[in-house]
């Protein structure tokens, strides 16, 4: 069971980057539109993302219910080592979350729209940025159980140059995959420039963050090039990763947009795959050298065996009725 | 600020902020399905402009409920770690169902919302029901999971360290039942005398009395049935408690010394320090009966507890005469309520029921969070009762007076602007909803 477990741990968290990083991303996009286009982003945007959104933020809940049932251990060393990069990723969820529902719900359309336009970018951009710290954080190597002041604790285990590199290349992600998921959602030819583009901007703002990562890396010793150019499966999928970009241009000359999407997502995986491959199940890297595992930590058998078999039942339940509701609100647009 | 003092009000404050807007989640979908079953069979516009109207309502409530409950996830992680530690893989079972739950309720809310016009009709219906049972099912595994912690079973504690883990064990623990069936009705109750209140005083005040008016019955029935059963279901945790948690029923009655016959007190000042009660009424032999179900029976007082396995008398004592005082008046509202329909007299010519429900809108919800501090104050100085102290789960990070302050702050702001909101939609009831049609969503 535990590799059950593990799978739809991985999954989830997967599913968060894709998906709650496109609806981050949406925000993070329309911080960078120019004020006259912003309301029709707007809209666009509540129509593709309104109706799943809350099924979107789902996959962070799964994934933190399976590491503090499964793996309390990671659970909580990320909550006491992490705990201020995880409260801002928290106030960040918190006010884009409602910023987004109240400004649709408003009764009434007045100036406090623009309060809640405000907070929904800012709050996006934010959110995205630590989840990226957060992530980047676990494989540094900076978290010190054995710190004994304050700053080595609980400051310098994400407040490191590899982490914030991580955190802009997460929101430069978030805004790509937002991008090209939009394309597909508009029938207007010039708002369909619009979003091209910004996919171009995310595109490039991405590569340019990627080489910070492996400079920042380089500069904090860690092995981030070994990790993704010496073993087979990273060095694939960057390959992959570089091979479908080409694809992706070219499909997006060509106006395909239903593949588009397909291969952003790819993308994205590869990347995190190519990142994450070389030290699995390892999950939090230590300063002493040390890391903690997945397979090391994992809660009694009983409880494994009763998780796997809820998140196994879950899905069951689950995903016909998750696939219908994208199919009846994409089938919609055509 | 104590870090010690601020990780409890903080979690205190997330739980009692985020009970609001889950109540809210579990209930609305139960009054707006009658309310979408009453349109499809009657064909009668009114009521299809009132789930509408709900409808909006609850998406705002339950935005601010995902967020908060999202908050609460992380913050069991964040003020108690070592708690988390120990307990996650223990009474861990509910929650990931209650992740199934959560993922089905959300599902169907993405149907229900946005479904008007692109679903089958009784689909669309049905879709509804579903988020308000999903609803209902994750909020009884979450108190499920705070059950374990009044009455922890599932594994063995053998030197400090915690052994045969068996989460189904852990999961139907001795409190369960008797907390979520309590809760349950407490949903209902409160969310019910809070719609119908705010649409008694929309009656009142002459805005769309037709609207109104049908609103009000719907929620009125469900929330004086519950109102009617609550006070049952008290008395089973009341003797429930009395078995598992002696020192929290004492601190509830603010019992010091064991008695039998033991006394009811109804109010009174209670002196930490001297360990007195003064100026409650006495009932003779009440608290033996509530307790023990027999009026001469021995009930144990805090005489027999370890000084330092006291919980906070006062507070728990108050909380709990709040609790049952506004139980009591709820259901005689009920009652009388029941009495007028039953007499088929017109509601609106009965102002003064109307202007008691006015009153009545927000006494279940401040019975419901002193029940909650009854249940979770009453266990101090336990975080898992008889097995962990909460002072010995609190993360070592200094500096949590800081984040209380700011997490403090984010909730005040959030709840003026939710209410600012719900202002909002009310007033606008008759512009948008007078109209034959209207926008979409
Ligand atoms: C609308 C809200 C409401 C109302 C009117 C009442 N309660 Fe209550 N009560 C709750 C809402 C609540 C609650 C917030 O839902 C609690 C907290 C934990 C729980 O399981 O339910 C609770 C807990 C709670 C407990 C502690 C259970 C435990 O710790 O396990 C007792 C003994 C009672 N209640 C008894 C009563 C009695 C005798 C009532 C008589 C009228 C009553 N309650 C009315
Ligand atoms: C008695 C206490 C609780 C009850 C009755 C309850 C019930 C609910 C309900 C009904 C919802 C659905 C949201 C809505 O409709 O507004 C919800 C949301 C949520 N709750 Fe709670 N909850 C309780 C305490 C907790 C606690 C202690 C946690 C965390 C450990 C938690 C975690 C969550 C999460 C993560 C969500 C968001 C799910 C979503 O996005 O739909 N809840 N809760
Ligand atoms: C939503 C309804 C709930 C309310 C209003 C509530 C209220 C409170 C309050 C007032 C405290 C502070 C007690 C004190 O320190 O004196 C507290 C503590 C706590 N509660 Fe609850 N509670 C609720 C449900 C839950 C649930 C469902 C869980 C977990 C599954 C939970 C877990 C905790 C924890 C871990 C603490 C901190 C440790 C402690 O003080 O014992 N609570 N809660």
């Amino acid at each position: 069971m535990k590799e059950v477990v593990i799978t739809f741990l991985c999954m989830a968290i997967l599913l968060y980057f894709l998906l709650g990083g496109a609806d981050f991303g949406a925000g993070i996009i329309e911080l960078f539109t120019s004020t006259k286009n912003r309301s029709k982003t707007r809209k666009t945007m509540y129509q593709a993302i309104g109706p799943v959104w809350e099924a979107n933020h789902m996959w962070l809940i799964i994934a933190i219910v399976i590491l503090f049932v499964g793996f309390p251990f990671i659970y909580t060393t990320m909550s006491v080592y992490l705990h201020i990069p995880l409260a801002i990723m928290l106030i960040g969820i918190i006010a884009r979350g409602t910023a987004f529902v109240f400004r649709h719900y408003d009764a009434v359309k007045d100036d406090m729209q623009w309060l809640y336009n405000r907070i929904f970018r800012y709050s996006s951009f934010v959110t995205a940025l630590f989840l990226g710290i957060i992530a980047g954080s676990l494989i540094s190597g900076h978290i010190d159980p054995q710190a004994t002041d304050f700053y080595t604790a609980y400051i310098s285990g994400w407040l490191n140059w590899f982490s914030v590199a991580v955190g802009f290349f997460t929101v430069a992600l978030c805004g790509f995959l937002a991008a090209i998921y939009l394309i597909g959602e508009t029938k207007e030819a010039h708002d369909k420039r619009r979003f091209i583009k910004k996919a171009e901007f995310m595109n490039i703002a991405a590569v340019v963050f990627g080489a910070m990562v492996f400079i920042a890396a380089q500069r904090d010793k860690i092995p981030l090039i070994d990790w993704v150019f010496k073993s087979t499966v990273g060095l694939s999928a960057i390959v992959l990763a570089s091979l479908s970009l080409v694809l992706l241009w070219y499909l997006l000359i060509k106006g395909k947009t239903k593949v588009l999407r397909i291969l952003a997502g790819f993308q994205v995986t590869m990347i995190l795959l190519a990142i994450s491959y070389a030290h699995f199940p390892n999950f939090i890297r230590l300063k002493s050298g040390d890391a903690i595992s997945l397979l090391e930590t994992v809660g009694p058998e009983k409880t494994i065996y009763s998780l796997g078999l809820a998140l196994l039942l879950g899905s069951v339940l689950i995903l016909p009725f998750l696939g219908y509701l994208f199919y009846k609100f994409q089938k919609k647009e055509e | 600020m104590d870090d010690f003092i601020a990780a409890r009000s903080q979690m205190a404050l997330s739980l009692g902020f985020h009970i609001i807007f889950s109540c809210i989640g579990m209930v609305m979908p139960f009054f707006m399905a009658v309310s979408h079953y009453k349109w499809l069979k009657t064909n009668d516009e009114v009521y299809k402009n009132l789930t509408k109207a709900w409808s909006k309502g609850v998406a705002i409530f339950f935005a601010t409920g995902a967020v908060s409950g999202t908050m609460l996830s992380f913050e069991l992680g964040l003020l108690w770690p070592k708690f988390m530690d120990h307990a996650g893989p223990i009474f861990g079972m509910p929650f990931s169902l209650e992740g199934t739950a959560f993922f089905i309720e959300a599902i169907a809310l993405g149907f229900f919302l946005y479904g008007w016009n692109k679903l089958n009709k009784w689909f669309h219906w049905f879709t509804g029901m579903v988020v308000g049972v999903s609803g209902l099912a994750s909020g009884i595994l979450v108190v499920a999971a705070n059950a374990w912690m009044n009455s922890p079973a599932g594994f063995d504690f053998v030197n400090g360290k915690y052994l045969n883990i068996d989460p189904i064990q852990a999961m139907f623990n001795k409190a369960w039942f008797s907390q979520a069936l309590h809760m349950c009705l407490a949903a209902f109750t409160a969310t019910g005398f809070a719609v119908a209140g705010v649409h008694a005083l929309m009656i009142l005040r002459n805005r769309n009395a037709v609207f109104h008016l049908k609103a009000f019955k719907i929620a009125a029935v469900f929330a004086c049935i519950a109102a009617l059963l609550q006070p049952l279901s008290g008395d089973i945790s009341a003797k429930d408690v009395a078995k598992r948690q002696p020192a929290k029923l004492a601190a509830m009655e603010a019992l010091y010394k064991t008695e039998k016959p033991a006394p009811l007190l109804i109010g009174g000042i209670v002196n930490e320090k001297d360990k007195t009660v003064k100026g409650a009424i006495k009932i003779p032999g009440a608290l033996s009966f509530l307790a023990h179900g027999d009026f001469k029976a021995e009930v144990k007082g805090l005489d027999q507890i370890p000084e330092n396995e006291h919980p906070p008398v006062a507070i728990t004592h108050y909380a709990f005469q709040i609790m049952v005082g506004i139980g009591t008046l709820l259901l005689l509202v009920s009652l009388t309520y029941f009495f007028i329909l039953f007499k088929k007299k017109a509601l609106t010519e009965k102002r003064w029921l109307l202007k008691l429900f006015v009153f009545a809108i927000p006494l279940g919800y401040i019975a419901l969070e002193a029940g909650w501090v009854v249940t979770e104050v009453g266990r101090q100085p336990w975080i898992i009762y008889g097995i962990m102290r909460t002072k010995d789960a609190v993360t070592p990070m200094p500096g949590i007076a800081y984040s209380f302050y700011i997490f403090s702050a984010i909730y005040v702001s959030l709840s003026v602007i939710v209410t600012f909101l719900l202002y909002r939609q009310i007033k606008m009831v008759p512009i948008l909803y007078n109209k034959t049609e209207q926008n979409d969503n």
